[in-house]
């Protein structure tokens, strides 16, 4: 009988060894004549454990992490192969805490299949969202969406029915769904990961989008930093191709979708969709003033669903156990699973999938283990650079939309930061001002020139001179970028600035008292 | 020495990659990276070619040439490190791996080593923020370094020369 071993092919697993644990593997097999196949799955999200190899048996699938090549003979000598002891033995891996307590809709497949195998995609449940689409009505699938509570997963948390509906609604010829996978901001990579791990689902949420809005093309907008994903999505897009699930009569749709992958060149504002929009087209990636919305003038001035990857890749389980079931998980209006991403000074990071409603004190200590340093826990940053900073002593918030904003705070993409006592919150309010500095659109004022001078007055103040006229200043600066702004860049920055100041005021004076000139 | 004809011209390369894209909507973003992907970089001299070819004007071309940070105006070295520098990767000690790849590599963010060999730049998030500090060496990921495995790294890239 042939041995399934799966070792991932997620560029982060190989960013610490997979390639060269899959090469041993593959190697030690057929030195010692065993028959193995390997299966480059995604990753199971315990990125903490990577490289996590599995062994298929017949009471499920055995893990062993973090492993690296050279513990491969040793590993096969203890019996690798038939799920043996091992210091490195985890175990069965669906039954690790971490996997059993999640609710995975999103990320089902992920790290389950062979991301690039549409016969692994066909027997783990694809396709069956799209199938249920293809005998409602356009309408319905739209109300679909909008009855499950889907809101973007893309930061602002926009309800993606009303968008859909809006593009439903506006007649042309020519429509486009546009996939946001800018994915810019740190402590986020559930996107590239669900892009490397299952594009499948990517590739049928968005044929679902086209089908219920009229669309016939679509974009993938992938980051340049993503160069793996890329190459998956390609791959994975003409595999799709070759099974009838884009082009002409899709799925026996009687419509024609098609897909192309467009791939960013190193600019954040181009996650902010208008700004993605006119990337697309080719231009320099400066924000639109809005209205007219997207939905409906966008992509070359056409009605165009714009959503983030994990919106679209919501879609084919909303569809596929229908919107009651989705709308069952979750708190108030933030309704479903969201995809949290465990990232910087933590033990145990990765993505955790589950219903909205956790405290994020439980999601960072006890899932994550607190941080890496094994230190305190100072200071979190959730939803990414423009994401506010939230002291130790606050972080028995619920994680939902709604609860963060009252805390002056926002969920975003559920990229979660952790920090250390060690950290020094002064330079990192300075980082969050030299950011926007450094990734401004440059159209308006107070973002452009604002940024600049928000980076010269945390240096005043951190040197001692005149801090206390230069506080006032940088709060003015910071009251005249969230007012004077066009978008969230430069509306947002004064978020982690602010917050900086409000929780950890003592980094900005008496850590440097003495150092005054 | 006579002029070698069989060699197309720079302007010929560039139609020729022009050519590829024609059916691309907004091209020009693919015909940039395909660009740089055939030349390394993105040459001043390119740009009138590629207004011409494009119908548009050489200040829209340089405007979208110039806003992007992918789009080098000179070749790379051979071996091009990328640093994220983000606040994950901050929070598990970036901004001493950075310190001490300018002193091993002699030279700054942003600049390539005297000798040609080495380009290091800085980039915001590659997307493995749970094992920082992160980094890209000619396109491939790495995770959890430090001073001792940035200089294994950087020792095998040297020994491929
Ligand atoms: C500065 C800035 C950066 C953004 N970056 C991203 C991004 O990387 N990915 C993303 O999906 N949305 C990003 N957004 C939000 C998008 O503008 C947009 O709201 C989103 O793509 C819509 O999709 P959704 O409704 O599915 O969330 C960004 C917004 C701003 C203001
Ligand atoms: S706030 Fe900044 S990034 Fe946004 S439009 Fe204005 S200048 Fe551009
Ligand atoms: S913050 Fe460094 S990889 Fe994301």
């Amino acid at each position: 009988m042939t041995i399934t071993i799966y070792v991932p092919r997620d560029s982060a697993a190989c960013s610490v060894g997979a390639d060269a644990v899959a090469s041993a593997i593959t190697r030690e097999a057929a030195a010692s004549g065993a028959d193995v196949r390997v299966v480059r799955n995604g990753s199971r999200g315990m990125l903490w454990l990577e490289p996590l190899v599995e062994v298929a048996t017949e009471a499920g699938r055995i893990g062993y992490g973090p492993v690296s090549a050279s513990e491969i003979p040793a590993l096969i000598e203890a019996g690798l192969f038939t799920g043996g002891a091992h210091g490195k033995r985890l175990g069965l891996v669906e039954e690790l805490p971490w996997m059993a307590d999640q609710q995975r809709l999103c990320f089902a497949r992920v790290g389950v299949t062979d991301p690039v195998s549409a016969d692994d995609y066909l027997a783990h449940g694809g396709m069956a969202g799209l199938r249920r689409a293809l005998t409602m009505d356009p309408a319905e699938v739209v109300k679909e969406v909008t009855d499950s509570g889907l809101r973007g997963r893309g930061g602002a948390g926009f309800p993606a029915g009303i968008k859909w509906n809006t593009v439903h609604n506006t007649p042309g010829e020519l429509k486009f769904v546009c996939c946001n996978a800018d994915e810019g901001d740190s402590g986020t990579f559930a996107d590239r990961m669900l892009i490397e791990g299952d594009p499948f689902c990517l590739i049928e949420g968005m044929a679902i989008a086209a089908y219920a809005t009229g669309a016939s093309e679509g974009y993938v907008y992938l980051r340049s930093e993503y160069p793996d994903a890329v190459a998956t999505l390609r791959q994975a897009i003409e595999i799709a191709y070759a099974r009838g699930w884009l082009g002409q009569d899709y799925l026996g749709s009687g419509q024609r979708f098609d897909l192309f992958v467009r791939v960013g060149a190193g600019a954040y504002i181009c996650g902010e969709e208008t700004s993605m929009l006119e990337s697309l087209e080719g231009k320099r990636g400066m924000v639109r003033s809005k209205p007219p919305i997207p939905a409906i003038t966008g992509l070359f001035g056409k009605p165009t669903v714009v959503n983030n990857v994990l919106t679209l890749a919501s879609v084919p389980s909303i569809l596929a156990q229908g919107a009651a079931a989705y709308a069952a998980l979750g708190v108030g209006r933030s309704l479903g699973t969201q995809v949290f991403q465990l990232a910087g000074n933590i033990k145990h990071g990765g993505v955790f999938e589950t219903a909205f409603g956790m405290s994020l004190a439980t999601l960072v200590n006890d899932y994550g283990g607190g941080t890496r340093s094994g230190r305190p826990v100072r200071a979190v940053q959730v939803g990414g650079p423009l994401g506010t900073y939230l002291p130790a002593s606050t972080m028995d918030l619920p994680l939902d939309y709604e609860a963060f904003a009252a805390a002056q705070a926002m969920l975003g993409h559920g990229g979660i930061v952790v920090f250390d006592d060690t950290v020094d919150m002064a330079s990192m309010a300075r980082f969050a001002m030299e950011f926007c500095a450094e990734e401004s659109c440059g159209k308006c004022t107070p973002c452009r020139v604002g940024s600049v001078r928000g980076v010269e007055t945390i240096d005043r103040i951190v040197a001692g001179v005149e801090p206390e006229a230069n506080l006032v200043l940088l709060g003015d600066l910071c009251e005249l970028m969230t007012d004077g702004s066009l978008c969230a860049m430069g509306g947002l920055t004064p978020n982690p600035v602010l917050s900086a100041l409000r929780h950890f005021p003592e980094d900005f004076t008496a850590r440097h008292e003495g150092t005054a000139p | 020495m006579p002029i070698d004809t069989s060699e197309p011209s720079m302007a010929d390369r560039v139609r020729s990659v022009v050519d590829r894209h024609r059916g691309d909507r907004g091209a020009l973003l693919p015909i940039l990276h395909s660009l740089q992907a055939e030349f390394g970089y993105v040459d001043q001299a390119m740009i009138p070619v590629l207004a011409a070819e494009l119908n548009l004007s050489r200040a829209e071309v340089h405007g979208v040439v110039t806003f992007y940070h992918d789009f080098r105006a000179e070749p790379a070295g051979r071996t091009v490190l990328k640093l994220c520098r983000a606040e994950a990767c901050q929070s598990v000690g970036a901004e001493d791996l950075v310190a001490h790849a300018e002193t091993r590599l002699g030279s700054k963010i942003g600049s390539t080593t005297a000798d040609g060999q080495v380009t290091l730049e800085q980039v915001f998030c590659l997307g493995n923020c749970a094992l920082g500090p992160a980094g890209q060496v000619n396109g491939r990921l790495y995770g959890r370094l430090d001073a001792a495995r940035l200089d294994g790294i950087l020792d095998a890239e040297a020994e491929r020369a």
